[in-house]
């Protein structure tokens, strides 16, 4: 018997798998997660794995959760343990009275476990070996046998998991059967020879309602065929590669011409990053909308190009799926850390617009919009993900779109207009006063509109200047046009505490959920905060006021420099110790735990017994 | 001396192609490179070519890296948009440009600087992928605007205007646009203009990678002695293979060509290209043989010239990426957004 009492919960806990990576794991793991979602209850997964195909360590967590936190929790309750490298580590993360699931088949010393947790054995290895003979089976079945096991420890109904296998096997009825086959005789086992349930239990609920369940990385990949992106170039990296396979993926379904099947896009498997954003640069300069899927090493070597972005004013979409830098740093752990370094990639003065979505749900629209504030502002747009978002299956609201809804080309002149009587064309002519010039597609018209493009400084006329008037007047209008960006981005999002305060918070991203939860834990703390959740750079004018409105704020973000906090320094003028930097930048996931204890702390150091008070 | 304005008028009797253009409206801005310049001579080609072939200037794209060459694209073709982009990376530009929209004309001018040594993958890789293109490179053996430093394409052995030897071994873009299977590939020299402007129109004409080095004299850092890029150099051991005659339309061959010096290819657009041989042996048809070929001569310090390899079959990038015929850039909202009911089908999947 443990000497701590086991932990009793219904619908509130993580349970963590660890597996070797290649070993087929993965999808016994989701199908777990997805289980529960079909119990109406809101589940959020995180896949934890390393660099690396086959061998290596790698964890998947579901975090159980009937009040919809979605950001990481931190802890284990339920420890399915099934890689001997990480047993020592994988036990000792289990929370004081949690269990841990193993693979009983052959016997492990008692000092292999932990006093204050419960042991729950499943001889898996045996079941599997007596079953079946094929070492591929072996290996895989064993994965839904554990299934099997956990849906009886956790009251889990069998039918609802049948029919996921069912819908994911469709059409296939050898594999439907077998591995329904597999999910009883890990649960049958599980029913005779264990007591069933055990403290955590998964009980039918009505939490998930319409939503669904998607990777940021799908629903950013969905938004650009939604807005219109019919070139894609991109160069594998971790986190980010499955935003092109989705991308190509969507399009198989979506873009083919009906009556000829041909392609209404064309992707390009770039042999490196420069070559990937070069390729996106000549398909925009030429009308086409283009993006590219990146992370930190593509942005370094993307920066020459992005500063002609900037500079000659060519439209560009980037998706840059953020992963913990710096250099290759670990490709497999998120972090929001390239906000400097896109903000103001590439050399010379540039500024460049980001948007930060905080799920799946905003991800789709913003890649959506991306397009068409890239059109309008012609200039590189960053669509920040990171691997907590892009990679992560995340319950979030349903992807909407308007039909009514026409892209935004921009100030794109025409052959009809070139040909209006007085009109005066000129590449970087401020027209109409917002910083943003007309511009004209190659092949418009056969003696009007044509223009040399290039990186070089010129004049309004697109003429090579080296003029030192004509190249500021030039650099100024730039700057307007960034403040003119400032009203067409996603404006910040904010929330008020219950009881009036002095303090705020603000936060952006994949930290959103995290923050949402942390919110509760300050308030039964007795901390109130007001919240903005930033959206977009450049920064809207209530980003200010909102400073401005507070003692001071919290800037919770996922690096080590206070990457954000120093760009509101910076942009808006605010004095530095107004913003009180809370960061998270180990590689996993920020949690509610750790904002509420660090805001909490800071907040209790506040409270100051008077000095008179504590002599008298 | 782009400052200088071009005078816009003409002789009034300059002859019209077909349709109805001179030669003037094929022109650019007034060069600024270096008077005697081997790259005004491949400019001048390119308008001559562009001209003969009766080509709208304005269904030109010109896209450029950086250096002396990527300059030129500002003086041939004033009506067309042009791009002179980032260092090295004109293939990647002209590759994206040419997704966007298949029914434009590219030509992709760059120098040895550029597409041998810094942008050697994307000269490498556009050519892999038969990116529809005319890709000229304007061959010096020297970083010009950087006042003399050997680039990757001068011979060992060769001097620098320092007298400084060179050690490394040369790329041969021609070699290498070969074994990466370019559907079209030339090398001609600036000096000889009626070798060089058929083989322009030639490549224009090709559907796919058209690769054309020009050994281009740089007249102001690589034209002494020891170099094996002068005008003297060049002109002493030019071996050229064959010369070309392009001809389009249904015109009957009326050249009289003696038999069996004639090798007469029909390009995807009916674009015939009559080859009179001057090496008999010489099959441009055959790309291994042209392949070693280069390489027996180049070990005898001559400049093979003419047109080396073309395949009449050739595809290009849109062919295998099977993409609509409709240019991309032009389809709308309604071509390419999948609408509310495919996203309702969507989101129910992924519940």
């Amino acid at each position: 018997m443990p000497d701590q009492s086991p932990i009793s919960s219904v619908n509130d806990f993580v349970v963590r798998f660890a597996n070797v990576n290649g070993s087929g794991s993965a999808s016994a793991n989701e199908l777990f997660a997805r289980s529960i979602l079909r119990h109406g209850v809101p589940v959020s997964p995180r896949n934890i794995f390393p660099s690396n195909i086959q061998g290596l360590p790698t964890w998947y967590e579901v975090r159980v959760t009937e009040d919809g936190h979605l950001g990481a929790r931190g802890g284990v309750d339920l420890m399915v343990a099934m890689n001997p490298q990480t047993w020592d580590k994988d036990v000792a993360s289990i929370e004081p009275g949690g269990y841990l699931f193993y693979d009983s088949t052959k016997p492990m010393p008692t000092s292999k476990f932990r006093a204050d947790i419960n042991v729950i054995g499943v001889p898996l290895t045996a079941i599997t070996n007596s079953t079946y003979t094929d070492p591929r089976q072996r290996q895989l079945f064993k994965n839904i046998i554990y299934l099997g096991a956990l849906c009886a420890l956790l009251d889990l109904d069998p039918k609802l998991v049948e029919q996921l296998i069912g819908e994911q096997y469709k059409g296939k009825e050898k594999l439907l059967s077998s591995n329904v086959h597999a999910l009883h005789l890990g649960r049958d086992w599980a029913l005779q020879n264990l007591k069933c349930p055990i403290g955590l239990r998964v009980k039918k609920s009505d939490k998930v309602g319409e939503r669904i369940f998607i990777e940021g990385n799908s629903a950013a990949a969905l938004g650009a065929v939604y807005g219109g992106a019919t070139v894609c170039a991109w160069y594998p990296i971790t986190p980010s590669s499955s935003v092109a396979e989705a991308f190509t993926s969507h399009c198989k379904k979506l873009r083919h011409d009906p009556d000829t099947g041909k392609a209404k896009y064309a992707i390009v498997q770039g042999e490196d990053e420069l070559a990937s954003i070069g390729i996106v640069i000549g398909a925009s300069w030429n009308g086409a909308r283009a993006f590219t899927a990146t992370s930190g090493p593509g942005i370094s070597l993307m920066t020459e190009f992005i500063g002609l972005s900037y500079f000659a004013e060519i439209p560009a979409v980037i998706m840059n799926i953020q992963r913990a830098g710096p250099s290759t740093g670990m490709p497999t752990r998120t972090q929001q850390c390239d906000i400097i370094a896109c903000a103001y990639a590439s050399h010379g003065d540039t500024k460049h617009v980001l948007l930060f979505p905080e799920d799946p749900a905003e991800a789709f629209e913003f890649a959506a919009q991306s397009f068409d504030l890239a059109d309008r502002l012609q200039t590189m747009i960053f669509l920040m993900l990171d691997l907590d978002i892009g990679m992560n299956h995340r319950l979030c609201r349903p992807l909407k779109w308007d039909d009514g809804r026409q892209y935004d080309r921009g100030k794109v002149m025409t052959a009809e207009m070139l040909d209006e009587p007085g009109r005066d064309f000129g590449r970087y002519l401020d027209v109409d006063g917002d910083g943003i010039p007309y511009r004209t597609y190659p092949g418009t018209h056969p003696t009007k509109g044509s223009f040399f493009t290039r990186g070089t400084s010129r004049d309004r006329y697109a003429r090579y200047s080296e003029e030192g008037a004509v190249y500021a007047d030039n650099m100024q209008r730039l700057v307007r046009k960034f403040e003119t960006a400032q009203d067409m981005v996603p404006r910040p999002l904010q929330a008020n505490a219950a009881k009036p305060t002095k303090y705020g918070v603000i936060y952006f991203g994949s930290t959103a959920p995290a923050m949402d939860e942390a919110i509760g834990l300050l308030e039964s703390r007795g901390h109130q905060l007001d919240r903005m959740r930033i959206r977009a750079f450049p920064f809207h004018s209530s980003v200010a006021s909102f400073i401005a409105d507070h003692d001071f704020v919290y800037v919770v973000e996922q690096n080590r420099d206070a990457q954000l906090r120093q760009l509101i320094v910076n942009e808006n003028g605010i004095d530095p110790v107004r913003l009180v930097p809370i960061l998270h930048y180990d590689g996993t996931p920020i949690t509610a735990r750790f904002i509420a204890n660090a805001i909490g702390d800071h907040q209790d150091h506040l409270k100051v017994t008077p000095l008179r008070k504590a002599v008298s | 001396m782009t400052y200088i304005a071009k005078p816009k008028f003409h002789h009034p009797g300059l002859p019209k192609n077909e349709l109805g253009y001179t030669h003037r409206d094929y022109e650019g801005k007034i060069s600024t490179l270096c008077a005697g310049c081997g790259h005004d001579s491949i400019t001048a080609s390119i308008i001559e070519a562009c001209y003969e072939l009766s080509i709208e200037p304005h269904r030109v794209a010109k896209i450029s890296g950086i250096g002396c060459s990527s300059k030129t694209p500002d003086y041939f073709l004033g009506n067309s948009h042009g791009f002179n982009s980032v260092h090295g990376r004109m293939p990647s530009v002209l590759t994206g440009a040419n997704l966007a929209n298949r029914d434009l004309i590219y030509l992709g001018v760059s120098g040895d600087g550029d597409s041998a040594s810094i942008g050697f993958g994307q000269f490498a890789h556009s050519i892999r992928r038969g990116v529809n293109m005319t890709y000229i490179v304007e061959n010096n053996g020297v970083y010009g605007l950087t006042k003399g430093q050997f680039s990757a394409t001068a011979d060992r052995g060769s001097k620098s205007k320092k007298g400084v030897m060179n050690t490394d071994n040369a790329i041969d873009l021609v070699a290498i646009a070969l074994q990466l299977g370019a559907s079209f590939v030339a090398r001609s020299f600036s000096g000889d203009k009626s070798q060089l402007v058929p083989l322009i129109a030639a490549a224009i004409r090709h559907k796919g990678a058209s690769f054309i080095d020009v050994i281009s004299p740089c007249i102001a850092f690589n034209n002494h002695a020891g170099s094996t890029k002068s005008f003297d150099y060049v002109r002493e051991h030019n071996d050229a293979v064959n010369r070309l005659d392009v001809l389009t339309g249904r015109d009957p061959i009326t050249v009289d060509y003696a038999p069996g010096t004639v090798q007469v290819v029909e390009q995807h657009d009916g674009t015939r290209l009559a080859l009179r041989k001057i090496d008999a042996d010489y099959d441009a048809n055959d790309r291994l043989a042209a392949m070693t070929f280069l390489q027996k001569h180049a070990a005898k310090g001559q400049v093979v010239t003419g047109l080396l390899y073309v395949d009449p079959d050739s595809e290009d990038l849109h062919t295998h990426l099977d993409t609509v015929e409709t240019p991309l850039n032009t389809l709308e909202a309604t071509d390419l957004c999948p609408g509310t009911a495919a996203l309702e089908k969507i989101n129910a999947s992924l519940r």
